[in-house]
């Protein structure tokens, strides 16, 4: 089987690897975190066909063919994909392991819903724990960008 | 002077190996190699010991703490370490405002055990406090240094030389010379004395790595890899305090490259996936013998029967016992405080590799240095052969002070002679990492005809002695700690004990306010006697709008207030009970926090919001349910932490005081949020709960103490 991860095609070698092990273990892609293996965290949110899916429950034979995109495939020629630079502005982290997980969640939302509200905004990332409990700024990150900017 | 410890708990790691000779190894055709030790370790099992905390005077030379390289760029090392509280950017603050330097223009090592000065370990809110004016001295010498070369080039006064952007200037001449021409990368040879440091700028610095963050480029403890690493997992038992009876290893495949190690109570395999190691374990045979104890329903009749020892920290004043009887109203009441998780987003993780030099190990620790003697004692090692170092981990929380995860890999290295990485599952970070402790405070409170409080009896049993002395002016007190068995493991967690006796205390409060007739925020303001309490009262009150609604049916208003390691904070919130459900909902919640002068106001407003959010957690529905030892909800399908949907409206007011050295923030201000949301289900119910958390399933299930 193949995929493509962050536009680059690859071959595992172990399909009954979660995709979660592929990611960090062979391909190196660590910016996809770890947190709980039941899918109940969202640390492991990466984007499979600009949809957010957690990575630690899916096995890589449900991701055949697929194009999935990781924290790391976010920024282009240098320059970083809005929601991080959100992040950024709103200074939205304490730690930041939840951090790649919580943008990518953000990206697929804002790709089915460039304007949500604060309610949509919560049912969508409701998945996502944030322990340091950063969610008013990830909210804040999230409005800046559903209003392009004028109440960040 | 090395820092004296005075809260933290922490129950030391417990393995205990045979010497190296005693190995008998075993090559496989298969590729694993196979170490058999014969088992009688576990007899030499101490059970749970109160870890000996070991000091070591700071050194007082310049070059021990910052560094000035060629190129003007300054190197600064801590021992302390970053776990989200956001330190790094703080002591970057510190040691660029003192050498007047830019932020960016600081890189800070930290925790690492070669090349930072020994720390104890980032734990009771003492960064700020102790390393930063530290740090700020380190600077301040520095700079003195600087200006003196510079005199000394140019055959001027120091003391008519300027430093300002990086470079020393002579303001007469013109003349100027950048920090890196200065030294040329030289060390400074400077003793720091009695530096007169400046009070921090309180300016609002970005998080100085959140690029890397944003970007997934930096690497968390759990994301480092070295050549030709392997993957460990450990057998657990089913309790964390069982021992191992019996182990047959005939099973374990003798394919898939895994090697499994068993020496005294630790059986574990390395292997090149953490998949293939668990496959090999998953062969092992193993016997445990788990102790019985009591079921988190029982746990708090047992603490008052299994005491470890005489009551500690009391507070005696006035004659309590006499004062009963002068009493206007007596409230008594038995609360109860359950056993909860850290539950830090990143697992314990870490990464072990020998070499001839020694033992390396890459860890998530609040305590390197800890760590590094844990591992010294764990392999029989001159401490001078460990080298611990901390990468930026994914949180703490009070719950990563022990190195048993770092001992491991350390096991797993050692016996297959290649690096090995070990990360926790959640389950295991559930079930074998400590726990917050659960605890049973009994207390009985009076207040005079005059609603002045009158006396105050209050029995804490084993959550801890944080926190226990009141604000409050109280003629007649008994205040006791009473330490008892525990039958989980236990230790430290952010704010540790001062949450427990918070919650009592200012519940207990409320009641006392109740009784005689009086508003809980009248009560409080008639009997506070510390300023810095009423300051943040008044203003959590004043920004909440408190008093401008009334409690009624399915919606209330609490308050509740204290302080904690020189901080001081308020909370007021509003609690909605949802008619259906009947779960509680905290709608809005207003917190005044005071720390001194601020060091960074928007990290502050980030670390005083996190702090509410995870003590709501607490307070509403967390709690780890067991039988006996073995837990029995190990995972975040069972174990609630807040989430989106929790996340109440906050406004939070920064008292700054400009005038005051800064104290730390990353505990205090989660103290309060649980009496305040307690006081507001009472005004919305006019139920008094007395358990911790106050409602997993609505206030009507929840009350099961009182």
């Amino acid at each position: 089987m193949k995929l493509r991860v962050n536009g680059k095609e690859v071959t595992p070698h172990d399909p009954d690897q979660s995709l979660l092990e592929f990611l960090r273990d062979d391909l190196g892609l660590t910016g996809t975190k770890y947190g709980c293996g039941e899918g109940q965290c969202g640390a492991c949110t990466v984007l499979v066909q600009g949809s957010a899916l957690r990575s630690c429950i899916t096995p890589l034979s449900a991701v055949a063919d697929r194009e999935i995109t990781t924290i790391e495939g976010l920024e282009t020629d240098g320059k970083l994909h809005p929601v991080q630079q959100a992040f950024l502005d709103a200074g939205a982290m304490q730690c930041g392991y939840c951090t790649a997980g919580m943008i990518l969640s953000c990206v697929s939302l804002l790709a089915r819903h460039p304007h949500p509200d604060e309610a949509e905004a919560r049912r969508a990332l409701n998945g996502n724990i944030c322990r340091c409990g950063t969610y008013p700024r990830i909210l804040q990150a999230l409005r800046s960008l559903s209003t392009g900017g004028r109440h960040a | 002077m090395p820092e004296r410890e005075r809260y933290e708990l922490l129950e030391k790691p417990s393995y205990h190996f045979e010497t190296e000779r005693r190995d008998v190894l075993k090559l496989f055709a298969g590729g694993g190699l196979l170490v058999l030790i014969p088992h009688s370790a576990a007899a030499q099992e101490s059970g749970r010991a109160r870890g000996a905390w070991r000091g070591e005077p700071l050194p007082d030379d310049v070059e021990a703490w910052l560094h000035i390289g060629p190129d003007g760029r300054v190197t600064a090392f801590t021992g302390k370490v970053e776990v989200g509280q956001n330190s790094r950017t703080a002591l970057t603050q510190a040691v660029a405002e003192e050498l007047r330097v830019a932020a960016g223009q600081v890189e800070m090592v930290m925790g690492d055990t070669a090349r930072t000065p020994f720390d104890m370990g980032t734990f009771g809110s003492r960064t700020t406090p102790t390393m930063a004016p530290r740090m700020r001295a380190a600077g301040v010498a520095a700079r003195q240094a600087l200006l003196e070369l510079a005199a000394q080039k140019w055959g001027v006064k120091p003391e008519t030389l300027e430093a300002a952007d990086g470079c020393v200037r002579d303001p007469k001449s013109g003349r100027s010379a950048s920090y890196g021409e200065l030294t040329h990368g030289q060390a400074i040879t400077r003793t720091i004395g009695k530096e007169q440091i400046s009070r921090p700028r309180g300016e609002s610095v970005a998080k100085i790595n959140a690029r890397d963050i944003v970007t997934g480029a930096h690497r968390y403890p759990s994301d480092i890899t070295r050549p030709g690493m392997l993957h460990g997992k450990v057998l657990r038992p089913p309790a964390w305090d069982a021992d191992l009876a019996s182990v047959d290893l005939s099973a374990a495949p003798e394919t898939g490259g895994a090697t499994i190690v068993h020496d005294g109570k630790f059986v574990g395999a390395a292997a090149p996936s953490a998949r293939a190691a668990a496959r090999a374990l998953a062969r092992v045979k193993a016997n445990w013998s788990t102790p019985a104890g009591p079921s988190n329903s029982e746990v708090f009749d047992y603490f008052k029967h299994n005491p470890t020892g005489p009551a500690e920290d009391a507070v005696r004043a006035g004659d309590v016992a006499s004062a009963w009887g002068q009493a206007a109203h007596t409230v008594e009441g038995r609360y109860t405080v359950a056993y909860i998780a850290h539950v830090p987003l990143e697992p314990r993780a870490a990464v072990a590799e020998w070499t001839r030099d020694g033992l390396t190990v890459w860890t998530g620790t609040q305590r390197p240095f800890g760590v590094r003697e844990e591992l010294a004692e764990a392999f029989g090692l001159d401490i001078k052969k460990v080298h611990v170092l901390m990468p930026d981990c994914g949180s703490g929380y009070g719950g990563k002070h022990t190195g048993e995860c770092a001992i491991e890999a350390a096991r797993l290295a050692k016996a297959t002679n290649r690096p090995v990485k070990v990360v926790w599952s959640r389950e295991e970070e559930f079930r074998f990492a400590y726990l917050r402790p659960a605890g049973l405070i009994e207390v009985r409170g009076a207040t005079a005809g005059s609603g002045k409080l009158l006396a105050w009896e209050f029995h804490n049993y084993n959550s801890g002695p944080s926190g226990l002395a009141t604000p409050y002016d109280i003629p007649h007190q008994l205040i006791a700690f009473h330490p008892t068995r525990s039958p989980l493991r236990q230790g430290s967690y952010r704010g540790l004990a001062a949450t427990a006796n918070h919650f009592v205390r200012e519940s207990h409060i409320d009641d006392l306010a109740a009784a005689s007739g009086s508003g809980p925020l009248e009560f409080r303001l008639a009997n506070l006697k510390e300023p810095r309490v009423r300051a943040v009262l008044e203003a959590a009150t004043g920004r909440f709008g408190w008093g401008r609604e009334k409690s009624g049916a399915g919606r209330g208003f609490g308050l509740a207030c204290g302080m904690e390691k020189g901080s001081f904070v308020a909370n007021c919130v509003e609690i909605e009970i949802e008619e259906a459900s009947q779960r509680v909902r905290v709608r809005r919640v207003s917190t005044a926090f005071e720390c001194g002068a601020i060091v960074n106001p928007d990290h502050l407003k980030n670390q005083v919001e996190g702090a509410v959010l995870m003590g709501i957690g607490g307070a509403l529905f967390e709690a780890i349910e067991f039988e006996g030892s073995r837990i029995t909800n190990p995972a975040l399908s069972r174990y609630r932490v807040p989430r989106f949907s929790d996340l109440p409206e906050l406004a939070t007011v920064l008292v700054n005081r400009r005038d005051l050295d800064s104290a730390g923030a990353g505990e205090t201000p989660i103290v309060t949020i649980a009496p305040a949301i307690r006081n507001a289900i009472l005004a919305a119910t006019g139920k008094a709960l007395r358990s911790l958390p106050l409602a997993p399933s609505g206030p009507a299930g929840a009350n099961k103490s009182a």
